[in-house]
């Protein structure tokens, strides 16, 4: 079985982001970025697949050069292949133009699977994988918890509102949106870090991209608050006191 | 093209409550731009929900009926309301954000050249669409700038149901054309794993756990501050997602919803997914080391410091209040 993954690379969860000086996108200077979290969990259930079933995994990530990083740890956990597609113009670009770059560098692929994770750490649009599976023609299935090949395709759970679930079954070749917990993700042993140098990674370049987008993202900017907050300050035995009398005397729950 | 269509969810004739918060985002819309309000309910056997929407304030009620749009499933959705949406030719069309949106609206919008702005959090004169970047951290504004019909999704809360206004509407009957081997997906019966043996829905006390807490084994210094606030320990999705509490403890979108005396939030930063399943909390308390984490957008007291100081320091101080 043939799968691959979109994965994206997101700035890290702890990074400390500041508002670039044209209001609309943040200051990618002093960021680290790493793999989206919900992608890690796609390539977690796309090497678990190969592990049962054999077959290959490839890992396809669209972006600047910085991207080749991510494409490198996915190597190093244990996927066969990498393809950067190489484009430095991806905030130019809505969800339907991303998934149309993904969509041509897979087609010549043939994939029997196409995994990715459910939204992005960064924009959370939460719809590359959706799009890219309408683009491609082929079935798809979003928030999977697990994933089971059967006889002639495949047969996953879907996560649900409040606690329910369902199972899906589908012909192959399909496409998956990955949500986080269903597996325990794996670290690059350094065996794996040796060996992602051998692998191969190909580039190829991003169309340029077709017409204007259809939504534009005009301004970013700090939220305002929904309540007025009042900041409880001192040391640790200070703010506890403080907090004590709030329980006791305004939200009497002691 | 013009007006505003909304798409209601139900699922096996019950309506999902947020449906009515997407409505009242639809009609408050409608009357901005001056447009006409529409709304369209996709099933089998649909007439009494139909019904219940033609006393709301609508020009128009789209019954979508076909025997394969029974069961939910991406291609019958796609196909019957791309139908829809062309006869109707709204220029926007308005959803709930629902795992069911979220799995097909995304084609949907592509089959129009366009993209779903997705879990808008408010609506600006524009229209602008509001929506949250990296967890919450920065909030974004949106404008449809293509050709077709603007698709968006209103999260959970945005809207209040209560407000849709009532009238009197048209029904008419949408049968669109389908042939079962579209449907290529085959979906089965809803299920729960066990039954939930704790309901946070109901505890008047919650702490809640998030990320912050770094490791498994500190989880503990959290118990101990739950236990001597006689309070049900909850956590925020990664908590859960490491196995370090069952999934039953989790607040938010993909949890539970609760609406404690009081939430304590302890190393949670804030997502909008985790806000949702907390935003009815009568106080809400937060500690965190980073100032700018969006739980504090939302606490009514914050704590900006290390909870492996504060909380044992907190954890003594309510059992000294006790004594």
């Amino acid at each position: 079985m043939k799968i691959l993954v979109a994965i994206k690379q997101v700035p890290e969860r702890d990074a400390q982001v500041h508002v670039a000086s044209d209001g609309k996108w943040i200051d990618e200077s002093d960021l680290n970025y790493t793999i989206n979290e919900p992608d890690a969990y796609a390539l977690e259930e796309a090497l678990q697949l190969k592990e049962k079933n054999g077959g290959e995994v490839v890992v396809v990530c669209a972006g600047p050069e910085r991207v080749t990083s991510t494409l490198r740890e996915a190597l190093a956990k244990g996927a066969d292949r990498a393809i950067h597609i190489e484009a430095d113009d991806l905030s130019a670009r809505d969800t339907l133009g991303v998934a149309q770059i993904l969509a041509d560098a897979m087609k010549a692929e043939s994939p029997d699977l196409i995994l990715t994770g459910l939204q992005s750490d960064d924009l959370g649009l939460g719809q590359t994988g959706v799009v890219l599976a309408e683009l491609l023609g082929i079935p798809h299935a979003t928030i999977i918890m697990q994933v089971e090949v059967t006889g002639n395709g495949l047969k996953v759970k879907r996560e649900l509102e409040d606690g329910w679930f369902q199972h899906v079954e589908m012909p192959l070749p399909a496409l998956l949106t990955i949500q986080s917990g269903g597996n325990k993700l794996r670290y690059a042993t350094l065996m794996g870090i040796k060996k992602a140098k051998t692998k191969e990674t190909k580039t190829v370049q991003a169309a340029a991209a077709a017409g204007s987008p259809s939504i534009t993202l005009e301004r970013v900017y700090l939220p305002e608050k929904q309540k007025k907050t009042e900041m409880l300050t001192g040391s640790p035995a200070e703010v506890a006191a403080k907090i004590v009398e709030k329980l006791k005397f305004e939200v009497r729950v002691i | 093209m013009s007006g505003v269509l909304v798409v209601m969810e139900q699922r096996g004739g019950q309506w999902n409550r947020m449906s009515f918060e997407a409505l009242a985002a639809g009609q408050q819309l409608a009357a901005k731009l001056g447009v006409e309000c529409s709304a369209a309910v996709v099933a089998e056997g649909v007439s009494a929900l139909a019904s219940e929407l033609s006393g709301k304030k609508l020009v128009k009620v789209y019954a979508v009926e076909h025997a394969l749009l029974k069961t939910y499933t991406p291609d019958g959705y796609v196909a019957a309301l791309e139908q829809v949406i062309k006869q109707a030719a709204p220029a926007y069309v308005l959803m709930p954000h629902t795992y069911q949106v979220r799995d097909f609206a995304p084609a949907l919008a592509t089959r129009f050249g366009s993209v779903l702005i997705s879990d808008v959090i408010a609506v600006h004169d524009g229209p602008v669409f509001v929506r949250q970047l990296l967890q919450g951290k920065l909030n974004a504004d949106y404008r449809h700038t293509g050709a077709g019909p603007c698709f968006v999704s209103v999260q959970a809360g945005t809207f209040r149901g209560d407000t849709v206004e009532t009238g009197s509407a048209a029904v008419e009957t949408f049968a669109p054309t389908l042939e079962l081997p579209q449907i290529r997906t085959k979906p089965g019966e809803l299920f729960r794993e066990s039954a939930q043996t704790v309901d946070l829905s109901a505890a008047p006390v919650i702490v809640s756990v998030g990320r912050g807490i770094g490791e498994q084994e500190n989880i503990a210094i959290v118990d101990e501050l739950a236990k001597a606030l006689g309070a049900e320990l909850a956590a925020s999705r990664p908590i859960c997602d490491n196995g370090w509490l069952p999934m039953e403890r989790q607040v938010g979108s993909s949890g539970q919803t609760v609406s404690p005396k009081l939430y304590l939030a302890v190393g949670i930063s804030g997502a909008i997914q985790h806000l949702v399943g907390m935003k009815g909390s009568k106080t809400v308390i937060a500690i965190n080391k980073d100032e700018n984490a969006p739980i504090f957008e939302v606490a009514d007291y914050g704590v900006v410091g290390d909870l492996f100081e504060v909380v044992p320091a907190l954890t003594k101080a309510v059992q000294a209040a006790k004594g």
